[in-house]
């Protein structure tokens, strides 16, 4: 058991995290409310700059629930890896599978004959 | 089982004691639970994507569908009451890790407050999901479903949301519920909405102030700006589409059925699937938060009557931790993709 060495406690980090998800929780609030027409309006990759950002906010709350919360910064680097990387390389080849043929079916249902709205 | 040593043994290799990558068995059964977990949501989100991405054009716009906050009635509060229910999340995770943190100290009486308050957090969430899928499965405007299949909602001639109860007819050829008592065979029908198709014609005709917003979603192209159909002056730039009275007209005489609120059918919002996505993956994330809290509270009884203690560590609140605080990230990202993006 890895229980032999002393354990420091860290509710210093606990709470210093906490602080950090609720701010990046209501930036995102906010944002979402007001939808400044300078990132709603413009896109990047096909997508506006105020969804990059909620992706990106989200995807460092779930680093630091990981990371902190989870203490997978405690844990080795093997099974970082194993559970990390594995659902990363999964998630991704999901989206891109799924999100690329929806992207098609509607440039058909937009451009052919087919239509479903009468 | 701490005696054992692996160093320079191949024969003790299998006989038990290892730790593959330094974690207990019970452990990493529970990240291996949560990776397989993790990718059964992404899977959930992902199809909510394709379905999305399919129908990128007449999707509903979240911040007008969850607008209720409690004793606000009728002000418009997007996303404040989904905000409210993420922190309370969030800080249900922090007493969570709290109470490890408790454990490592074996700090009884601490971890069983931090548990308990762990459990409270979780069951308010899960009362004010319930308050959510109330509001939507309730509805606000009603809408109008056509032949084709799609939604038509009514505004006025500023753009306002109408509802339908406010300019509805009142006809006296009301049709029958039929249910159970009355059905030659115990043949019953579906709740009938509260105004039929031809009240709500006879209504929108009697009140020429009324417009139509279709599902479409107004991108302000050239052809978007040539397009007559449209009402000038009231179409923004990623909003719905709202037509001329003439052609609104032309709209509700395809009109078929009356929807108000919501099911797994039909919905006021827009798409159908938004609502069968909806009431799937947060449902399917309200189980999760659910089955959390019945865990959470067997092992703070199992705390209080001193189960750790005796086995002179707290490893298991560690276990049913990693549990709460994946059931936290996913919220996080149902956030996202439901209310935000």
């Amino acid at each position: 058991m890895s229980h032999d060495h002393v354990h420091v406690s860290n509710t210093k980090r606990i709470w210093f995290v906490f602080g950090l998800l609720s701010i990046i929780t209501i930036v995102e609030v906010i944002l979402g409310i007001i939808k400044p027409e300078s990132l709603y309006m413009r896109n990047f990759l096909s997508m506006n700059l105020l969804n990059w950002i909620f992706i990106i906010l989200t995807l460092v709350k779930a680093y630091y629930i990981i990371w902190a919360f989870m203490h997978m910064e405690g844990e080795r680097a093997s099974l970082r890896w194993a559970v990390v990387s594995s659902v990363v390389f999964l998630v991704l080849y999901l989206l891109f599978i799924l999100l690329v043929e929806a992207d098609y079916i509607y440039e058909v249902f937009r451009t052919s004959t087919i239509k479903w709205n009468f | 089982m701490e005696a054992i040593t692996t160093v320079n043994s191949n024969e003790k290799i299998w006989s038990g004691g290892n730790e593959p990558m330094g974690a207990n068995y019970g452990k990493l059964m529970m990240w291996f639970f949560i990776v397989s977990d993790a990718l059964t949501f992404s899977g959930f989100l992902a199809s909510y994507g394709f379905s999305r991405f399919k129908f990128i054009e007449t999707w509903p716009l979240a911040d007008e569908v969850f607008t209720h906050f409690p004793f606000l009635h009728g002000v418009s509060a997007p996303m404040y009451y989904v905000a409210l229910m993420t922190f309370i999340l969030i800080f249900s995770s922090v007493t969570m890790v709290l109470a490890v943190d408790a454990g490592h100290h074996m700090n009884r009486m601490k971890v069983a407050f931090y548990m308990l308050l762990t459990i409270i957090g979780g069951l308010i969430f899960v009362g004010s999901q319930a308050w959510e899928w109330k509001n939507f499965i309730k509805g606000e405007y009603g809408a109008i479903e056509t032949k084709g299949g799609s939604l038509l909602q009514f505004v006025d001639n500023t753009g306002k949301r109408v509802k339908i109860s406010e300019f509805a007819a009142t006809l006296p050829e009301a049709r029958e519920q039929l249910d159970r008592s009355k059905g030659t065979w115990f043949t019953e029908e579906t709740t009938l909405p509260t105004y039929s198709v031809e009240e709500i014609q006879a209504g929108f005709k009697a009140h020429p102030e009324l417009l139509i917003r279709t599902e479409r979603i107004y991108q302000d192209s050239d052809a978007d700006k040539k397009d007559a159909r449209l009402q000038p002056g009231l179409n923004k730039r990623k909003h719905k589409e709202i037509l001329t009275r003439s052609e609104s007209e032309v709209m509700l005489g395809n009109a078929k059925y009356v929807v108000e609120g919501a099911n797994l059918k039909r919905n006021e919002y827009g798409s159908r699937l938004f609502a069968d996505f909806f009431f799937f993956i947060t449902g399917f994330h309200g189980f999760h938060v659910f089955s959390g809290v019945i865990i959470n509270v067997i092992i703070f009884f199992n705390i209080l009557l001193g189960t750790y203690d005796k086995r002179k560590n707290y490893e298991m609140v560690e276990k049913v931790g990693l549990y709460w605080h994946f059931v936290d990230l996913v919220w996080v990202f149902v956030f996202t993709f439901f209310y935000l993006v």
